[in-house]
């Protein structure tokens, strides 16, 4: 597919108009073709408007007999499937309990209501003062105040103990990501099969709604944190594998040579060479690992992780906003807090050690000392001065009532306005456009897709186009899917709207853009989570809630994309139009705007990959999607619903995906930056 | 002149790059057309090479950008496998080897210097001059003594633990030359390792190696594209074009000779005396028979003006051992230095 420009020009130059001219033809007779269909067919084929019920494949209910089978019957010859996840589930079960009892829990005696602690945990002091020495020594006072900080916020407002075991799932779980993704990577590099099976496997895995994991994990583990641990594990690795590939590949052919010529075994060349050599953009990736894990964490309370996304969780049920917003503002500290430290360690850890002259143990290790110091005080104390185990309760601040209160005091004083508002959108806005998607025949819908996949990027795309809307009609999925379709659409022209303007008006100003830029790099760090309570607390449950949720989340990528789009136009040019004599206004928007286009269009795939990611997790406010059809198949732990579900929303984000894509670089290619 | 024995030595070797190069190659009965290459697809990165490297010289790989050096040189050390023909180092065919006793020879017979120096971002510079001890298993005080003596030799003392990103291009070179000098290997592969200097560094360092060679008598495949650095290291020369050796000889053949128009391109600019040696313009002489002040047969007319100013008509040359071969005469240097 990869034809260059000009012979395609060549081949079919002489009677047709420019291309320019013939693509809008096209379109428009397809676009009319199209309404012609959808207005005048329904009373002949009926079936090209509804999937006819009795052909629908019921693939869920086989993939759920098939997991059934695998949980009853499937054995290896030596030990059951089952055998298996136990087994897996009882190895993770270590580390995870060492971690939360070190943190959380203590060490018990026992099991459940019954059980006695027999060590108790780090006392908080110990873990505050553990996490300011370890900003210390990564990044310096202002780093150990910041970290500090953040988790003495966990203290203070009540939320130690749920914090404490969410760290600790994290703890567990992002190490062995990272571990894990880092082997894949080096196998893919390696062994050329190995990538050609990885790829696509990693390319679905990244469009897969994270909710979807979580039922087969759950079906297959049970409910508990060891589940949880396992599906974060699932959803951490893929990117950490990726970044592994691109890092190693990146890796400068002359480093491979020297290991090739210094006379490298292959063991050798992996872990003295290319892993050293390529580990800067590797830390990178442990950066994103621990923050897609505290993500995952987080949601994967609803399989039992516990911890402070059950605390959310918790209180969406109950529609206690205090609650839900402290426990909200919580994740949010942690989050901070594990950014910067990650990747400050990141920073430190690809730069080279400083030669280390002096002697003596406690000189060379100075932070590690003071850690065993701290800890050996803090516990001995702990044991006479209960104020150094536990954070007093008397000295918790509670800011829930005073939410809760904001919240009342809001819907008593602008109840009419913020319900004026969510109706007008709904009325005007919202019904009518998911009534028209509604309308729309599947069949014609398919064709449209196939002829924009064929003119954007050839047959393959257009086959893909069309196959993948046809699993969602085929498996029963299509109205559902139309549903998700008309919220992401919204949401993501939305966050757009208010996107593309903010990102204009500031790329070109650097003052403002570093401002920007740190704003949506801390949005980008909370968990999809922590948008749905602000959004709750004014507008309750519905659609319209939904869609601020998923507006709030994905604005940051059509931010950063368009003035990063900006930013990269070429100054000469920008000093040629000058010179031309143009206004500013004709500068933005002939120049600057028409060549950051492709990018734009990236930015805005983005924002409707994020818009999906969140869409579903907005199934906990009450949407009808197919988001709300994975929920409901993880509540009933009914692997073949949330699959296929979940298989369907993948399905649409890689249409818009591939079709955005292409309709990027084909913009790219006409207007000559390819 | 006894002929030097023959250390690496390559017998029509090709580099075809693309789908099925070798089942193209076995088509064409191993000889392919340039114009054949090019219908298939495939690219002839090099062809038909034949050259033998002989010990203690310094074999210099000359070629524009794309010639083909980095892969013959590449293909020489089998870090690329040929699509055909042989290499013998020390009479062995490399390409036969099983992976081992390749790994066996690379760790203690070759070394190689990168045009990017390739050291390891890790690693300090002791650790990266090291680096190939330490992969060979040698344990921690011995490798490093011989790592010092390395860096002593470059020229590095006091830079130990530095990093390599604290380092001037220049010194990143001298690592990168201790390194492969570290395992005191037999033949000494480097890849265009002043290109990426400045011009000032770029002199220093071709003196350096001068000096070294001097030392250590070396057998060396030098890659360069820059004729006038060719010209001031090689004992020998083969030029490249489009994968293809189109001449190889000394400098002196070289440039009073060109094969070919695009050879002449080059050695156009040359000034002869920079080229030319005492020895190819002496007069033998035995031992003893002429007085005065003595040159060595390496050095060129340029370097042994000079020593004309003080008015004496004619100089000693004398070969690496010091014994009188020969004499040069005043006129004939003259008349050289007059054609330019
Ligand atoms: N891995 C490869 N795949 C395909 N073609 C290659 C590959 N490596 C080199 N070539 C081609 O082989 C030819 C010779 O490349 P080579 O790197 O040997 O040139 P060179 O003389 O070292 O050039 P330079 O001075 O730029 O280093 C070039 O045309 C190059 O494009
Ligand atoms: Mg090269």
């Amino acid at each position: 597919m990869a034809m260059s420009g000009a012979p395609l020009l060549k081949s079919d130059a002489a009677p047709a108009p420019p291309p320019s001219f013939r693509l809008p033809i096209a379109w428009v007779a397809a676009g009319a073709v199209f309404v012609l269909f959808w207005l005048y067919a329904k009373p002949v084929w009926p079936a090209a408007f509804e999937y006819p019920k009795t052909h629908v494949v019921k693939l869920a209910k086989w993939i759920s007999a098939a997991m059934k089978w695998l949980i009853d019957e499937a054995s290896f010859g030596l030990f059951s499937f089952t055998d298996f996840t136990r087994f897996v589930s009882a190895v993770l079960d270590v580390p995870y309990t060492l971690a939360a009892s070190l943190l959380s829990t203590g060490f018990l005696e026992g099991s459940g209501s019954s059980a006695i602690q027999i060590v108790p945990p780090l006392p908080c002091v110990a873990v505050i003062g553990l996490v300011m020495l370890l900003g210390h020594w990564l990044g310096g006072i202002s780093l150990a105040l910041l970290a500090g900080g953040c988790f003495l916020f966990l203290a203070v407002f009540g939320q130690w103990t749920s914090a404490m075991i969410t760290l600790a799932s994290i703890l567990v779980a992002a190490p062995l990501g990272v571990v894990f993704g880092l082997l894949f990577g080096i196998a893919a590099w390696r062994w050329r099969w190995v990538e050609r099976v990885i790829a696509p496997v990693l390319d679905l895995m990244q469009t897969i709604p994270v909710f979807a994991y979580l039922v087969p994990v759950l079906f297959l583990f049970g409910f508990g944190p060891t589940a949880a641990v396992i599906a974060t594990l699932i959803f951490a690795t893929p990117p950490m594998t990726r970044i592994a590939i691109l890092a190693l590949r990146a890796v400068p052919s002359e480093i491979i040579d020297l290991g090739n010529m210094v006379g490298c075994t292959d063991r050798q060349m992996t872990w003295r060479v290319m892993v050293p050599a390529a580990r800067e953009s590797l830390m990178v990736g442990m950066n994103q690992v621990i923050m897609l894990s505290l993500n995952m964490v987080i949601i994967a309370s609803m399989i039992g992780a516990g911890g402070l996304g059950f605390d959310v969780l918790a209180a969406l049920r109950r529609l206690d906003f205090g609650a839900g917003l402290e426990a909200g503002f919580a994740i949010v500290a942690l989050a901070i807090a594990m950014d910067r430290l990650s990747q400050a360690a990141a920073e430190k850890l690809s730069a080279p050690a400083a030669g280390n002259q002096t002697s003596g143990l406690v000189a060379r290790h100075p932070h590690l000392a003071a850690a065993l110091g701290l800890v050996l005080i803090t516990v001995v104390l702990g044991y006479a001065v209960p104020a150094i185990h536990t954070y007093p309760e008397a000295l918790q601040l509670s800011t829930g009532t005073f939410w809760s209160e904001v919240v009342a005091w809001i819907n008593i004083n602008y109840f009419d306005a913020l319900e004026a508002i969510k109706n007008t959108m709904l009325l005007n806005v919202l019904i009518p456009f998911k009534r028209f998607l509604g309308d729309l025949p599947w069949l014609g819908v398919t064709a449209f897709l196939g002829f924009a996949g064929y003119r954007l990027g050839g047959w393959r795309l257009a086959l893909l186009t069309v196959c993948l809307p046809l699993f969602i009609a085929v498996t029963g999925q299509w109205e559902k899917a139309m549903i998700t379709v008309y919220l992401c659409g919204i949401s993501a022209a939305i966050a757009a709207l208010i996107g593309v303007p903010i990102g204009i008006l500031s790329a070109t100003r650097d003052r403002i853009w570093s401002g920007v830029q740190v704003a949506i790099d801390t949005l980008q760090t909370l968990p999809s989570f922590v948008y749905l309570m602000p959004a709750v607390m004014l507008f309750r449950v519905g659609d319209f809630t939904a869609m601020i949720a998923v507006v709030a989340f994905a604005v940051a990528p059509a931010i950063r994309y368009t003035a990063l789009g900006i930013r990269k136009v070429d100054p000469r040019l920008i000093e040629a139009g000058r010179a031309m004599g143009c206004t500013e206004w004709q500068i933005l928007t002939r120049i600057r705007l028409k060549l950051a286009l492709p990018e734009i269009l990236l930015g805005l795939n983005q924002t409707i990959m994020f818009a999906l990611s969140m869409l579903v997790i907005t199934a906990l406010v009450g949407t009808r999607d197919l988001g709300q059809e994975v929920y409901i198949a993880l509540t009933k732990a009914d692997t073949g619903r949330g699959l296929v579900a979940g298989l369907s929303i993948a399905a649409i984000a890689i249409v818009a995906d591939r079709l955005i894509s292409a309709g990027a670089s084909h913009t790219r290619r006409r207007l000559g930056l390819e | 002149m006894t002929t030097p024995e023959a250390r690496l030595v390559c017998r029509n070797v090709w580099k075809l790059f693309g789908a099925d190069a070798a089942a193209f190659l076995a088509q064409h009965n191993g000889r392919p057309e340039a114009a054949a290459i090019a219908r298939a697809g495939l690219v002839g990165a090099v062809r038909r090479v034949d050259l033998d490297v002989h010990e203690g010289e310094i074999f210099v790989i000359m070629g524009l950008s794309g010639s083909g050096k980095s892969t013959l040189v590449r293909l020489m050390s089998r870090l690329i496998e040929p699509s055909g023909g042989d290499v013998l180092f020390k009479g062995e065919n490399l390409l036969k080897l099983s992976q081992s006793r390749m790994i066996e020879i690379r760790r203690h017979q070759m070394g190689m210097v990168f045009q990017h120096f390739a050291l390891l971002p890790h690693l300090t510079v002791l650790d990266n001059v090291a680096f190939p001890l330490d992969i060979q298993g040698m344990n921690r005080p011995a490798r490093e003594a011989r790592a010092r003596e390395m860096i002593d030799l470059v020229g590095l003392n006091g830079k130990e633990s530095a990093f390599p990103r604290q380092l001037s291009g220049g010194q990143q070179q001298r690592v990168g030359i201790a390194r492969s000098l570290a395992v005191e290997p037999e033949i000494w592969f480097l890849d265009e390792p002043f290109s990426a200097l400045d011009p000032l560094i770029r002199r220093e360092m071709q003196d350096e190696f001068m000096r070294l060679q001097t030392k250590l008598h070396k057998t060396i495949v030098f890659i360069t594209h820059d004729f006038d650095e060719a010209i001031r290291l090689a004992d020998r020369i083969a030029i490249m074009k489009d994968g293809e050796i189109v001449q190889a000889g000394t400098p002196e053949e070289i440039v009073l000779t060109p094969a070919t128009s695009y050879v002449a391109e080059f050695t156009k600019n040359v000034a002869r005396a920079k080229v030319i040696r005492t020895r190819s313009l002496m007069v033998p002489a035995d031992s003893g028979s002429v007085e005065g002040p003595v040159v060595s047969a390496r050095s060129t007319i340029a370097d042994a003006a000079p020593l004309f100013l003080d008015g004496v008509a004619h100089l000693g040359v004398t070969d690496d051992a010091g014994e009188l071969i020969g004499r040069l005469d005043r006129e004939t240097v003259v008349a050289l230095m007059l054609q330019g």
